[in-house]
């Protein structure tokens, strides 16, 4: 067993590396991924270490990058995407949304798609305007895609294999503000499926359930209630599209109360849909409907009122008061 | 200079007399070339694919298909471009060019099927007797990046540029007027020169986008846009099958051949509606309709192959080929039937996917439910 402590962006980094080694046509494409290694050094070394036709400094046109993947997609290789910003993938959303997403559809499964666009998204780095966003409700929202979020390295780690290696489009969405944050890497034993969602602490009371850097939020919440004599659940979804709604049920069953959080507007969001649905199909096991903590269905505010406008432990925990008021 | 006006490459006078511009100078030796057989089948796959494209129309007003985006006008600066390509090429269509796709093998029923709404592709560009045809594309300008991409993965994989043009690779996109307008156009110029991608842009200038005129997406001829990105282009007369099979032929060789992108500019006109749906009468006069009707492009063509002694019965025989493809494309038209339910589910995902299989699962069980019920 092989283990090392390394923060999110490195487990990325090696995964990738790990990708590239493993598949020729595994071509990585973005704006400054190469000299530069990315402007959060994601693909730091990856150019030097396999030149420019593997790593490419593409122009400077996001809507570009996603259509001319499509036609190296085409011609059979497998094109990993970073998109520099959250806020700066809108430009590309028609290629991903009425292109990436449905050509495999489109030729009746004759083509496949194997194209990953990676996305630094979320808030709680202090950046200016459009570099703090969520975007995931309009991809999970896309038939043809598939959305993930990891929020430890290891699963950084594992999960960027295997989207890289999955046959249909992947937007992996990389909490920007767990990039530094350190863990445990099992570089051998591979973690849990790309679509698995997961228990990542057990409790008894309530379930708290999110996805990216909202886990380790839930994780510090469930810490104070355990203070207070609460025990919460916490689970990580890990998948955004398709949802692994098992361990979730599971974990709803046995605590009968349920509170998403996610940084993301909570309008028709991620949260929204798992709600929906833990309430179709775990009606009779809730004891409280389920709750909703997520940012306002406001823009993302200026950096100086993040801290207001994300959802934190306060937040979560006044959930869970609310929740256990039923 | 208003765009009519700028220079051309043209080889046949508007009565299909061998007149070639100045600017058709260079391109006169492969048009010299070229077989009597060569010359017949330019103007047999125009004159078929004009009879499939009325079949077409009007299978459409009768009902049997949703809509039908007719060529008609435009049969030239297709089957020009189409008879260009060497067969190992790779053609990124938009959604009027089925005389391109018919000539690389395509069954123009699988467009129908498209039109028809049996099928969101219609034919698989893998498969070998498409001769490399990628699908129709209606979103307006996307195909150009897909073109881009996919020439740069030629030129990665080394199949381009070698100095063999007959294994030397190139791509060829089509687009309107109105779609270079559209900024994935000017991403996939960018792209396309920053790799030197073999990539020839053909860009059909038909003068309408729907209802709206060329003026109204550039102020200059559209084959000034190729300078600003390092892009040689060139202008030619899209109603003149030879310009447009020997312009093509020379870009599409230098592509390949490692010199980067090229772009084409065909001056052509849409003698119908845009699509079935559409009503030309609303936007542009008879008297503009009636000044390109004297420019036909299978007219010109037919006066050029009498004028070098073609006999009568090479026309009599294209016609009966095409009266017979328009016949044979109705009788299987009509009997396409909808598709299984189950393809609502099946090709969203390439791998196994759960919500997929769920609903799939969801609907064939509500169907069953009626089943054996009295209706
Ligand atoms: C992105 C986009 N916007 C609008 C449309 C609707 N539309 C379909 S065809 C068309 C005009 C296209 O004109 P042009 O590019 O000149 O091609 P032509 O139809 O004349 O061959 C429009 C506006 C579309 N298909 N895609």
């Amino acid at each position: 067993m092989t283990i090392d402590t390394m923060p999110m962006s490195k487990a990325l980094n090696a995964g990738l590396r790990k990708a590239m080694e493993d598949d020729p046509r595994v071509l990585l494409m973005g704006e400054d991924i190469g000299r530069l290694g990315g402007v959060f050094r994601i693909t730091e070394h990856l150019q030097r270490d396999f030149g420019d036709r593997r790593v490419l400094d593409t122009p400077l046109a996001e809507s570009g990058i996603v259509g001319t993947a499509i036609g190296l997609a085409m011609a059979g290789f497998r094109p990993v995407i970073e998109i520099q910003f959250d806020g700066f993938v809108f430009p590309a959303f028609d290629q991903i949304t009425t292109q990436l997403a449905k050509l495999t559809n489109r030729h009746e499964g004759a083509l496949s798609m194997p194209v990953v666009i990676r996305i630094p998204y979320g808030g709680h780095i202090g950046a200016v305007e459009h570099h703090q966003e969520s975007p995931e409700a309009y991809f999970t929202h896309t038939p043809g895609l598939r959305v993930v979020s990891p929020s430890t390295p290891n699963d950084a780690y594992w999960m960027i294999q295997e989207a890289i290696r999955s046959n249909d489009p992947v937007i992996f969405l990389e909490p920007k503000s767990r990039y530094w944050q350190k863990g445990e890497v099992d570089l051998e034993a591979s973690a849990l499926p790309l679509h698995a969602s997961r228990i990542v602490r057990r409790g008894s009371d309530v379930s708290l359930v999110g996805h990216g850097a909202m886990v380790t939020t839930l994780l510090q919440a469930a810490a104070l209630a355990e203070a207070e004599g609460t025990s919460c659940e916490v689970v990580d979804v890990r998948s955004l599209s398709p949802v692994d709604y098992g361990p979730i049920l599971d974990s709803v069953r046995s605590t009968g109360r349920m509170v998403y959080a996610q940084e993301a507007p909570g309008h028709t969001s991620v949260g929204s849909e798992i709600a929906a649905t833990v309430m179709e199909r775990a009606f009779y096991a809730l004891e409280a409907p389920v709750l909703r903590v997520s940012g306002f269905d406001t823009p993302f505010p200026p950096a100086k009122l993040e801290g207001t406008y994300l959802p934190d432990a306060d937040r979560i925990l006044e959930a869970v008061d609310r929740s256990l008021a039923y | 200079m208003t765009p009519i006006e700028a220079p051309l490459v043209r080889v046949l006078a508007d009565d299909g007399s061998y007149a070639p511009s100045a600017d058709a100078e260079r391109y006169l030796p492969l048009i010299d070339a070229l077989t009597d057989a060569e010359l017949e089948q330019f103007y047999r796959d125009m004159v078929v694919i004009r009879a499939i494209d009325t079949q077409a129309t009007n299978l459409q007003r009768q009902g049997q298909l949703a809509l039908w985006p007719p060529s008609r006008g435009q049969e030239a600066a297709q089957v020009g471009s189409a008879r260009a390509a060497r067969a190992h090429d790779t053609l990124f269509p938009s959604y009027r060019e089925h005389v391109v796709t018919r000539i690389r093998g395509v069954d123009p029923l699988d467009i129908i099927r498209v039109m028809r709404g049996t099928s969101h592709g219609g034919w698989n560009p893998a498969d070998a007797r498409n001769g490399n045809t990628r699908i129709y594309t209606l979103v307006l300008g996307s195909q150009t990046l897909h073109a881009a991409g996919y020439a740069m993965g030629l030129s990665f994989d080394g199949r381009t540029g070698t100095g063999d043009v007959e294994r030397d690779e190139a791509v060829v996109v089509y687009y309107g007027d109105g779609a270079s307008s559209q900024g994935d156009v000017h991403e996939a110029m960018v792209f396309a020169a920053s790799y030197d991608a073999p990539v020839l842009f053909f860009l059909q200038n038909n003068h309408w986008a729907i209802s709206v005129p060329v003026e109204t997406q550039s102020k200059v001829p559209l084959v000034g846009r190729g300078a600003g990105y390092g892009i040689p282009s060139v202008r030619v007369d899209g109603n003149d099958v030879l310009a447009s099979y020997a312009v093509s032929r020379t870009l599409l060789d230098e592509a390949r051949s490692g010199l980067g992108p090229r772009a084409i500019e065909a001056v052509t006109y849409r003698m119908g509606a845009h699509t079935t749906s559409d009503d030309p009468t609303k936007y542009r006069g008879s008297d503009e309709e009636q000044r390109w009707a004297q420019r036909d492009p299978i007219a010109r063509m037919r006066a050029f192959l009498e004028g070098r002694g073609a006999s009568a019965s090479v026309f009599d025989d294209v016609d009966a080929e095409a009266a017979d493809a328009a016949e044979d494309l109705r009788a299987r038209a009509v009997t396409l039937t909808s598709p299984e339910r189950s393809l609502i589910f099946d090709h969203v995902y390439s791998d196994p996917h759960p919500l997929m299989a769920e609903q799939k699962k969801w609907l064939n069980d509500y169907e069953a439910s009626f089943e054996g019920s009295a209706s």
